[in-house]
C-alpha cells in the first residue's frame, strides 16, 4: 500500500491507468488530437519543470527548443530525404550540442539575467525560422511528411495517442528517477542557495548545464513528435509566447511536481479550446485565471491540492 | 554618405529614447520590489490606444493625452493592489508568471473594450520634416527626445531631491532597514508602479504618431526596452537609458546598413553577446548572493 502512495509507483500507474482509459471517453477524433497536443505539451514540460521546479532556474526560450527540434525533422525528412527517426536524433543532438554551447556561459548568470539570455535566444530562434523562407517556407509554415521507423507508420490519431501517450511516460520515469538520483538531490541544493551547496561540494554550474540540456533535449524530442503528428508546422510554435505558455503550464501545475507539469499541460492546452465558445474573452479569461491561481494556489495546483488532502486524512 | 549616417542616427536616437523610457520603467520596479514586471509593455500600449480612444470622444488632444496617462496610471496601481501585493511573498518566478498573466489580461481586456484595429495618431505639430545637415528630422522625434530629456531630469531630482525618492532608493537597497526607518514600504511599491505606468504610457503616446497603435504593440516595445535596462544593468536607471539608446541606434544601423530582416533580432543578439562577456550588464556591479 505504501509503494503505491509513492510518484515513482502510485503516480505513473494513475498515470498510465487515465492514459489508457481516456481515449474511450472522448467522443471523436478531433478531441484525441488535442489530447495528443496535450501528452506532447506535458513531455517539454516535465522537462522544463526539472529546470524550473528542481534547479530553480528560469528558461523563457523553450519553445525555441521545441521549433528547433521540429524543424530539423521537418526540414531533413521532408526536403532530404532523411529517415524520421534519424532527423529526429540528429535535431536532439543538434539541440543538446546548442543548449550546450549558450549554457556554459548563461548558467554563470543568476536569476533574471538567464531569464533575459534565455528569452534572447528564443527569439532569435524564432526570427530566423521566419526570415529562412527558403528553407522553413518562413511565415506560411512548412507541411511535413508522417512518421515511420523500421517500416512501421502510425496511420491515424488513434496510433499516435499510443505513441505519444508511451513517450510520455518513459519521460515522468526518467525524470523522476532523475529527481531521486544523487544528480537530483545536488539540483535540490543549488535552488536552495547556491553559495550553500557549493560549499557542501556541489558543482554548482556542472549541474546547471546538465539539466538545461537534458530539458532542452526533451523539449527537441517533443518539437519532432509534433512535427509528423500535426503535419504542418509554422514559426508560431517557437514565439516568445509559446514559451510563456510552457512556462505557465509548469508553474500553474506545480513546481517541482513532475505530475504537476503533466496536469498543467493538461489544463492549459484543453483550455483554449473550451474558451473558443467565449472566442473575444479568451485572452481575458486566460489572463485573469492564471492571476487568481497563482495568488490562492502559490505552489501550484497539484503541490497547493496533495498538501490540503494529506492535511485532511490527519 | 555623411547625411546618411546622420538620418539613422536621429531615427535611432528616436527608437532609442523610448526604449529607454520603457527599459527605465522596469528598472524602477525591480529596484522597489526585484521584480520584472512583464506587463510594462502593456502600459505602452494603453497610452497609445486610451489616447486614441479619449480623442475618439471628441476631446482635444492635451486633454486626451492626460486622460490616457491618468487610466494607465490607475492600471498600474491596480496591478500592484490586486495582483502583486497579494502574492508578495511568493517566489520570484510566480511574481514574473503574475505580471505575465496581467499583461495577458489587459491585451485581452483591451480587444474587448476597444478593437483589434490598428489606429494613428496625429503628430503633437505637424509632420513637416526639418532638415539638418542634409538629413531630415521629424517634429513628432524632437518631442519624444525633448520630453524624454524633460521625464529623465525629472526623474532625477524625484529621486535625489524629494523624501518619497529618496525613500524608494532606501527600500531598493534594503527593504527591512528602510521599515526601521519608519518607511511605508507599501506605499514605496505602490507608487513605483504608478511611476512606471506613467513612463509607459508616456512612451507609447509619444511613439504612437510615428509608428502607430494597437492592442499587440506593447510586446515587442516591451521586450526590447527589457533588453535596454537588462544592457544597463538591471535597476540601474542611467544604464537603463543608455542601454535604450545602444539598442534604437544599433537596431536602425543594422536596418540601414546590413538587412531589414533581422532588425528585430539586434536588440537580443547584443543582450547575448553582452551577457556572455559581462554577466551583469554594461553598468552593472559585480553581485553577490546572500546565503
Amino acid at each position: 500500500m505504501n509503494a503505491l502512495a509513492k510518484p515513482e509507483t502510485g503516480g505513473i500507474l494513475a498515470l498510465a491507468i487515465i492514459i489508457a482509459i481516456l481515449p474511450f471517453l472522448l467522443p471523436n477524433s478531433y478531441y484525441l488530437d488535442v489530447a495528443n497536443r496535450v501528452g506532447i505539451n506535458a513531455i517539454v514540460c516535465v522537462g522544463l519543470n526539472l529546470l524550473i521546479g528542481y534547479a530553480g532556474q528560469i528558461s523563457l526560450g523553450h519553445a525555441g527548443f521545441f521549433a528547433l527540434g521540429a524543424y530539423f525533422s521537418g526540414i531533413l525528412v521532408s526536403n532530404h530525404g532523411w529517415p524520421p527517426l534519424v532527423a529526429m536524433l540528429t535535431g536532439a543532438l543538434f539541440v543538446g550540442l546548442l543548449s550546450y554551447v549558450i549554457a556554459r556561459p548563461i548558467m554563470k548568470l543568476r536569476g533574471h539575467y538567464l531569464a533575459m539570455g534565455t528569452l534572447g535566444m528564443g527569439i532569435v530562434i524564432s526570427i530566423v525560422l521566419n526570415q529562412e523562407g527558403e528553407l522553413t517556407g518562413g511565415p506560411d509554415g512548412m507541411s511535413v511528411d508522417g512518421f515511420s521507423a523500421f517500416g512501421w507508420e502510425p496511420g491515424n490519431e488513434q496510433v499516435w495517442y499510443w505513441m505519444i501517450g508511451g513517450l510520455l511516460l518513459v519521460a515522468v520515469w526518467l525524470a523522476l528517477n532523475l529527481i531521486n538520483s544523487p544528480v537530483g538531490r545536488a539540483l535540490r541544493s543549488v535552488h536552495g542557495s547556491e553559495v550553500a551547496a557549493s560549499v557542501a561540494g556541489v558543482d554548482v554550474a556542472h549541474y546547471k548545464v546538465l539539466i538545461f540540456v537534458v530539458s532542452a533535449v526533451f523539449a527537441s524530442i517533443a518539437g519532432s513528435l509534433f512535427a509528423h503528428s500535426s503535419g504542418f508546422l509554422t514559426p508560431s510554435e517557437g514565439d516568445f509566447f509559446h514559451s510563456i505558455e510552457l512556462v505557465t503550464m509548469v508553474v500553474l501545475g506545480g513546481m517541482a511536481s513532475v505530475f504537476g507539469a503533466v496536469v498543467g499541460a493538461a489544463l492549459l492546452t484543453t483550455l483554449p479550446q473550451l474558451l473558443t465558445v467565449f472566442h473575444d474573452y479568451e485572452m481575458l479569461v486566460f489572463g485573469a485565471a492564471l492571476i487568481i491561481t497563482l495568488i490562492f494556489m502559490r505552489r501550484g495546483l497539484v503541490p497547493t491540492l496533495l498538501s490540503a488532502f494529506k492535511r485532511r486524512k490527519k | 554618405m555623411l547625411a546618411e549616417l546622420l538620418q539613422f542616427l536621429f531615427s535611432g536616437i528616436t527608437v532609442g529614447a523610448i526604449y529607454a523610457l520603457v527599459g527605465l520603467g522596469f528598472a524602477i520596479i525591480y529596484n522597489a520590489s526585484h521584480v520584472i514586471n512583464f506587463a510594462q509593455g502593456e502600459f505602452v500600449m494603453l497610452g497609445g490606444m486610451g489616447t486614441v480612444f479619449f480623442i475618439g470622444l471628441g476631446l482635444p488632444m492635451p486633454i486626451a493625452i492626460l486622460l490616457a496617462i491618468v487610466l494607465t496610471v490607475i492600471v498600474g496601481l491596480g496591478l500592484e493592489k490586486f495582483a502583486v501585493e497579494p502574492a508578495r511573498d511568493a517566489p520570484i518566478v510566480t511574481l514574473i508568471i503574475i505580471t505575465i498573466g496581467a499583461s495577458i489580461f489587459f491585451r485581452g481586456a483591451a480587444q474587448v473594450v476597444w478593437d483589434r484595429n490598428i489606429h494613428s495618431v496625429p503628430a503633437f505639430s505637424g509632420n513637416d520634416p526639418i532638415m539638418i545637415g542634409g538629413a531630415s528630422i521629424l517634429p513628432q522625434s524632437l518631442w519624444i527626445i525633448g520630453s524624454t530629456v524633460v521625464i529623465v531630469v525629472a526623474l532625477h531630482l524625484f529621486f535625489n531631491r524629494t523624501m518619497m525618492g529618496k525613500a524608494i532608493i532606501a527600500t531598493s537597497h534594503n527593504p527591512l532597514a528602510a521599515k526601521l526607518m519608519g518607511i511605508n514600504t507599501r506605499i514605496v511599491l505602490l507608487l513605483s508602479f504608478g511611476l512606471s505606468a506613467l513612463l509607459g504610457a508616456s512612451a507609447g503616446i509619444l511613439i504612437a504618431p510615428i509608428s502607430l497603435t494597437y492592442t499587440g504593440v506593447g510586446i515587442m516595445l516591451g521586450l526590447k526596452g527589457f533588453c535596454a535596462a537588462v544592457l544597463g544593468g538591471l535597476g540601474k536607471p542611467m544604464g537603463a537609458i543608455a542601454g535604450g539608446l545602444i539598442v534604437g541606434i544599433s537596431e536602425v544601423m543594422t536596418a540601414g546598413y546590413i538587412s531589414s530582416a533581422y532588425k528585430d533580432a539586434v536588440a537580443f543578439i547584443i543582450i547575448l553577446a553582452v551577457l556572455f562577456l559581462m554577466p551583469n550588464g554594461l553598468f552593472g556591479g559585480r553581485g553577490t548572493e546572500r546565503v
